[in-house]
């Protein structure tokens, strides 16, 4: 029987505020432990929470951005369980009544779109951590994480294979990273997503029985562990067996789920409306204030890259992978007014470089005005395409203007036939051998010529008028 | 004379008048901490020394002619308020050690407005309770009758002002918590406006009830400290942003052309007949005074006591989550082999006592899924039909009167195995909890036996200036014999 797979994701991102969500500790990853907490993050007794409205503005920023219904009366809820990194013994969370519900996020794989539905955006404190010891059988806890805010993005079931669920990922990622409202940093947990997936026979309306996969700490991961899941519940349905509802880890190093507890084990939360905390309540205008700080969105970006610059689709893709990126590309553009070559530039030279050195656009030595500076000396013949590359090299290394790298090494493109002309008159007379051989027919040998003209003009020969003049010098 | 029986605005005249200093005050007060503590048993933890030395500090500052409203006068604070530096243990075993790094806004105020504090008082633990009996640390007794409870969960505040130990204090409320102690020991306890005091750094016990007010040998000390105590606090977002009122403005008004609420539903069967003797004869004082005295109806007060029982439980068992021997307070270690949840279960076994795991439990089982429509969701709505009862009453009356409650202070170890029983003592106070309501208690009288009865006066939300009004116009003009314990 042919199975299909049902794919719902749970994302958590941290929120970039400069303090935490309910006290004015700092949010700074990788403080000395425990440095970055107060009474309230440690869950003193006595202490009470204080929302902090950026958390709620960051989160309406996500919900327009992901066309979700914003409830204009919101409030928070506690969950109850007991784990020593929860200094509460609750967190505190949206639950009945989330900031945010019914989105969807547009995906394209392989060539294929489709709209991912989006059920919820909940606000929430993070936990802390806990750190073990192998040495010793003590564990220590790390409270820095303790109230750090969260938004839980949870989607509906519409994935319906890995490849789908993996772009959704990405383009979440992306959304949360253009809003500048999470650094996206998974190794560091601000984004962090947990899966739902189970198996139903082709055609089949009703959902199977679900795990829940947790632990996956890159994008590769998600996908890796859904395709485990995949084929670990096929064979179960195909074996006459059952799939347990549970949490399963996903272990990198093993490549495989572990069962973590069964709905048996499953908490029981407790959820109920926190007493400490008054309803959020959001207004219209305030909504209308937050959407006018809406940068463009990575979908509406490459939709008009392909329609003003006039490239095509996957370019505009990789140029809008993150904001500064697309800046960079916009600002080359503005300036040298080639698309279609910026683009080639940026994906290939500029792209190439930092991706080795694992460095960031707004990190390239090479800025907009340098780049579209050496374009435009391609594009007035002043260098070849051949040279630039040299060149770029030396911009990249240097961070100096192309025009004053031409300069120095004397890399101006000869355009001058009398100079191209004795030079191709040289390399004529020193090959008389290989000219006989191509007046005897031996066409390939052309390129042979091209390139000793090159060789003799150290590159800078300007290839269309050797090519012209190579003709006319051979056929005489 | 012994400046420990006098009134907060009594010492102020005097201090002003420099005829006495805060020093000579509050060596008064702990001379009478030394004869009486030992019987009485009003503190967990005593400040004697800190105290003596802020008196020293006060006295330099008076003399400067630098006077703030509580300028060296001792107060005495129960022990679910935290104060920098000074254990805090809201009488629970589980905290028994521990010191919090910071103030409770109240202190905080109270500080700033001079005050000295004289110690921690005693109470139920977590304030979960009606006698104080549940304290780890001891049992208070009822200063009128030292074989008697003096109610609770304030019961160590409510003592120590009746028995001069302090010349007032502040307690807690969540079901009664200040006003049926205050009855019991003859004091005057005022519950506020659910927002009208912060909670911050008050150790929760169920959070949509919980209120600070203060216990007071007479009703203006009330508004003196009702004056310092109320108000917003950015750091208690439940705490209301309405302006508060000079409280001492709505002392000696008169209460001529008022309408006195009296609901029927309050005049139950198994009320103490001299309890409901002091209140017939409060009614008619008060219609002396100028006011009639009208029958309401509050339909939903039988339901009161159930629907407390399952949100301040509920509320509790998830408050009282973070004592798990992680960070601070009581931790058993785990024996060989033993893992976390053995740690955990060990503490909290050992730390809580029989009437906190009680609530505990109570409260976990109302919210779990499949409990929580049925029980919690129930009784939150039972609160709004309970609220809505006062407001419509309160078309009809500018205040409601009860009594305290049903009777006066009973003998140590009497409902102690009897839960609800001890549950119905706060049958007459829940319900302003559950409102959010102020409710104040007045003495109005006392038994043969020589023991406090408590006239309890309740109002709409933010008018405890006219609750100040009525119980000052009664206290007034009463001629009810005021006593004094004799210990």
């Amino acid at each position: 029987m042919e199975y299909e797979p049902v794919i719902g994701l749970e994302v958590h991102a941290q929120l970039l505020t400069e303090t935490k969500i309910f006290c004015s500790c700092s949010t700074k990853f990788g403080a000395a432990p425990n440095s970055h907490t107060c009474p309230i993050c440690l869950g003193m007794p006595g202490v009470l929470p204080v929302m902090n409205r950026k958390v709620v503005e960051y989160t309406i920023k996500m919900a327009l951005a992901t066309h979700c219904r914003i409830n204009g009366e919101n409030s928070f809820a506690r969950k109850n369980y007991f784990y020593p990194d929860l200094p509460k013994g609750y967190q505190i969370s949206q639950y009945a009544y989330p900031l945010a519900e019914d989105g969807y996020v547009d995906v394209e794989t392989n060539g294929e779109k489709k709209r991912i539905g989006i059920t919820r955006i909940h606000m929430e404190e993070d936990a802390g951590k806990l750190v073990h010891d192998e040495n010793s059988p003590s564990s220590y806890v790390n409270l820095n994480r303790a109230g750090v805010p969260l938004i839980e993005i949870v989607s509906e079931p519409d994935m319906r294979n890995t490849e789908e669920a993996a772009d959704y990922l990405r383009r979440l990622h992306e959304i949360l990273v253009y809003l500048e409202i999470c650094d996206g940093n998974m190794e560091e947990g601000s984004f962090r997503c947990d899966a739902n997936i189970s198996l139903r026979p082709k055609g089949e309306d009703k959902f199977g029985t679900r795990a829940e996969l947790k632990n996956m700490n890159s994008f590769r991961n998600v996908q890796r562990a859904l395709e485990y899941e995949i084929k670990r519940q096929q064979y179960i349905l195909e074996s006459g067996g059952e799939v347990v509802q549970e949490t399963r880890l996903w272990d990198d190093s093993q490549g495989v789920t572990h069962s973590m507890r069964g709905k048996e084990e499953a908490h029981d939360y407790r959820y109920f409306p926190d007493p400490d905390l008054i309803p959020i309540v959001i207004s219209g205008e305030w909504i209308e204030k937050v959407r006018e700080t809406l940068p463009e969105l990575p979908l509406a970006k490459r939709e008009r890259f392909v329609r003003e610059y006039d490239i095509p689709p996957y370019d505009a893709g990789v140029l809008t992978a993150s904001r500064n990126l697309a800046d960079y590309y916009e600002e080359t553009v503005r300036l040298c007014g080639r698309p279609k070559i910026a683009s080639n530039w940026v994906m290939g030279d500029v792209l190439g470089h930092l991706n080795e050195e694992k460095r960031e656009i707004k990190d390239c030595t090479v800025r907009p005005p340098a780049l579209a500076e050496m374009i435009k000396l391609i594009e007035d013949g002043t260098i070849s395409g051949k040279i630039a590359k040299e060149v770029f090299e030396d911009m990249y290394k240097s961070g100096r203007s192309p025009k004053e790298i031409i300069e120095e090494k004397g890399l101006v493109q000869i355009t001058d036939e009398d100079t191209l002309q004795k030079a191709i008159e040289e390399v004529l007379e020193a090959s008389p051998s290989q000219v006989e051989q191509y007046k005897g027919g031996k066409d390939k040998l052309f390129g042979y010529f091209v390139g000793q003209v090159m060789k003799a003009t150290r590159g800078k020969a300007n290839p269309k008028l050797v090519n012209e003049l190579l003709k006319k010098m051979l056929a005489d | 004379m012994e400046l420990s029986r006098l009134t907060i605005h009594e010492l102020q005249e005097m201090i002003k008048k420099g005829e006495t200093t805060s020093s000579d005050i509050v060596e008064s007060v702990f001379k009478r901490i030394d004869a009486v503590e030992d019987k009485v048993r009003s503190y967990i933890t005593l400040l004697r020394d800190s105290a003596l030395e802020e008196a020293q500090q006060a006295d330099r500052e008076i003399k400067k002619g630098n006077i703030k409203t509580l300028s060296g006068i001792p107060i005495a604070v129960k022990d679910i308020m935290c104060t920098r530096g000074v254990r805090t243990t809201c009488g629970s075993r589980i905290l028994h050690n521990y010191v919090p790094p910071y103030d409770s806004t109240v202190v905080m105020k109270l500080r700033e407005a001079g005050a000295i504090f004289v110690g921690k008082a005693n109470m139920d633990e977590f304030a979960m309770g009606s006698s104080t009996e549940t304290s780890y640390f001891e049992i208070t007794k009822n200063p009128w009758d030292l074989e008697r409870i003096p109610g609770g969960s304030s019961g160590g505040s409510a003592a120590a002002v009746a028995a001069d130990e302090c010349i007032a204090s502040l307690g807690s409320d969540t079901g009664g918590s200040i006003r049926q102690p205050a009855a019991l020991c003859g004091v005057v306890g005022l519950k506020p406006t659910y927002g009208r005091v912060s909670r911050f750094g008050l150790i929760a016990f169920a959070s949509s009830l919980d209120q600070i007010g203060p216990f007071t040998k007479d009703v203006e000390d009330c508004a003196i400290l009702m004056n310092l105590i109320a108000g917003h606090d950015p750091m208690d977002s439940t705490s209301v942003p309405t302006s508060v009122p000079d409280y001492r403005e709505y002392l000696s008004r008169g209460i001529a052309g008022w309408t006195v609420g009296i609901p029927k539903e309050y005049f139950i069967e198994g009320i103490d007949p001299e309890v409901s003797g002091a209140i017939e004869k409060a009614i008619k004082e008060i219609e002396g005074l100028g006011a009639k005295c009208i029958e309401v109806s509050l339909p939903h007060t039988d339901y009161c006591v159930a629907a407390y029982y399952i949100v301040a439980p509920a509320e509790a068992s998830s408050n009282l989550a973070r004592y798990d021997g992680v960070r601070y307070g009581l931790r058993s270690e785990s024996g060989e082999g033993e893992d976390l949840l053995e740690m955990y279960k060990r503490t909290r076994s050992e730390g809580f006592g029989a009437e906190v795991k009680r609530r505990i439990m109570i409260g976990t089982y109302a919210l779990s899924s499949g409990y929580y429509d049925a029980y919690y969701k129930k009784a939150s709505q039972v609160r709004t039909l309970i609220k809505r009862d006062f407001e419509e009453s309160f078309k009809k009356c500018d205040v409601i009167l009860t009594p305290t409650t049903p009777t006066p202070a009973f003998k140590i170890g009497e409902k102690t195995d009897d839960p609800l029983q001890m549950y119905l003592s706060d049958i007459f106070t829940l319900s302003a909890n559950l409102a959010g309501i102020p409710g104040i208690s007045v003495p109005c009288g006392y038994t043969k036996a020589g023991l406090p009865i408590g006239l309890q006066l309740l109002a709409g939300h933010f008018e405890e200036g006219k609750l100040i009004q009525i119980a000052s116009a009664y206290e007034k003009h009463s001629k009810t014999e005021k006593r004094r314990p004799e210990i």
